[in-house]
């Protein structure tokens, strides 16, 4: 008993459905005691206002954007390894969450960023490289829809992905590499100095967990839709041929 | 190896190679600028860097999907593919050819075009070599993208869809040099990342263009 066995897609859809409503469950409840908690019960900031209480969905979000693509292309090393057909549909089923939540946080950050730079957008290196990245996981998601062999498909997009990776690793370190742009530095560093302040400190983690168990639970959804609409096709095909 | 670089620049230069079609556009592309944003010196000689290197990127994109598509169809791919010559050294002498037929030519004629945009007399020397450095980056990542496409009916869209981001860093870089080269600064910094996206660009390209041309010969 090995834990590639779980990659087994009858088993894998055996043991997502229990889990599913529980994870769906307890991402609503961190969000809902997240987002509660840090919009009505953190006081403000002295200097940013109550514009400070956008980072509850900014940095979750902006987190979750570069994590899916981590995950993305340890699901394509998977696939290229041991040819595990779950691994890659895990992949594309990661994607489309990724793209929403570069989204959320490029707008997010331009909502706060206008009373704060005084500026939606700004051509820094942290902005720009997230635009990039969303760029990239649009790429591949019509990559994806482009190829018609599934097989193909899942090779050419695991090797765009960890070219792309690149960019990922990049946009998660652009505010270390150049520090003359506009976008502060790290808000979560477990240095406890460069750190901001308890009181906004516990909401936000529990609002990145809700995100976090938010992003695995859509995954396995949409990982679970993607089996069914395979093993589908195999019945057309299968039809056809009869 | 240097036989496949000699018979690519062969096939490009004679009738039906498209040779001279990257030159022509990206004259064309710079010419249409001054009409869209008004003939103003002072304005054109400032954007003029970035208008050279965008200009330059988009010839360097229009000739890419020429790469590999004719080699796919009439079958030659896959006799490289079966031939001693490993995948990697041939992607590599691709870009190569690419490089010569498209970003060369590029180079050497942005000097003129610089000087139809009234670029600041001090930042030909940086134009020259800012291009010299990068255009092959251009090649090496279009190459990847090209052998990604390969099997793409109407793969053009999605290629520049795919390229165009992963040329972002060097287009900021090679830019930046030939602007600060313009206002008089030391643009050696710009000058030497760009260098070291071609050179890694090239160190690590040519496996993954191989794995996927591979996965699309199957």
């Amino acid at each position: 008993m090995s834990m590639w066995e779980y990659a087994n897609p009858k088993r894998f859809m055996g043991w997502t459905r229990p889990v599913l409503p529980w994870t769906f469950g307890l991402a609503g409840v961190c969000l809902v005691v997240g987002l509660v908690w840090g919009f009505f019960f953190t006081p403000d900031d002295f200097r940013q206002g109550s514009t400070v209480k956008i980072i509850y969905l900014h940095v979750p979000s902006a987190l979750m954007a570069i994590n899916a693509w981590i995950m993305m292309l340890v699901a394509s090393l998977i696939w290229v390894v041991r040819r595990h057909h779950v691994s890659a549909l895990a992949a594309r089923a990661a994607a489309p969450v990724g793209v929403v939540f570069t989204l959320i946080a490029l707008f997010t950050g331009g909502v706060w960023g206008q009373p704060m730079w005084g500026t939606y957008w700004a051509w820094d290196p942290r902005l720009t490289s997230f635009l990039i990245l969303f760029l990239f996981y649009l790429g591949y998601i019509a990559l994806w829809e482009a190829i018609e062999d599934p097989d193909t498909a899942a090779d050419l997009t695991a090797v765009l992905c960890m070219v792309g990776s690149v960019f990922a690793i990049l946009s998660r370190y652009a505010v270390l590499f150049w520090n003359q742009g506009l976008h502060q530095g790290a808000t979560l560093s477990l240095d406890k100095e460069e750190n901001i302040s308890d009181v906004f400190w516990f909401p936000l983690l529990v609002c990145i967990a809700g995100f976090v168990l938010l992003f695995i639970a859509l995954v396995l959804m949409r990982t679970r839709t993607e089996i069914r609409a395979r093993r589908i096709r195999a019945l057309e095909a299968r039809a056809r041929r009869a | 190896m240097i036989a496949l670089l000699l018979r690519d620049l062969r096939l490009a230069v004679r009738a039906g190679g498209g040779f001279g079609l990257g030159l022509a556009f990206f004259l064309i592309v710079v010419v249409l600028v001054p009409f869209g944003v008004g003939p103003q010196t002072e304005l054109l000689s400032r954007i003029a860097p970035g208008i050279l290197w965008v200009a330059s990127l988009l010839a360097a994109l229009l000739s890419l999907d020429r790469i590999f598509a004719l080699d796919y169809e009439d079958g030659s791919l896959a006799l490289l593919a079966t031939s001693p010559l490993p995948m990697e050294g041939a992607a590599m002498m691709k870009a190569l050819a690419h490089w010569i037929t498209t970003g060369l030519p590029l180079t050497l004629a942005a000097p003129a075009l610089g000087f139809l945009l009234s670029l600041a007399p001090e930042a030909y020397a940086y134009l020259l070599i800012s291009l010299l450095i990068g255009t092959p980056a251009l090649s090496m990542i279009g190459t990847f993208g090209a052998a990604l496409t390969i099997g793409l009916r109407r793969g053009g869209l999605l290629l520049s869809l795919l390229v165009l981001p992963l040329y972002v860093p060097t287009l900021i870089f090679g830019a930046e040099a030939v602007r600060r080269g313009a206002d008089g600064l030391d643009p050696t910094g710009a000058l030497m990342l760009m260098a070291g996206i071609t050179a890694g660009s090239f160190a690590l390209l040519p496996f993954a263009t191989a794995a996927v041309l591979r996965i699309n010969l199957r």
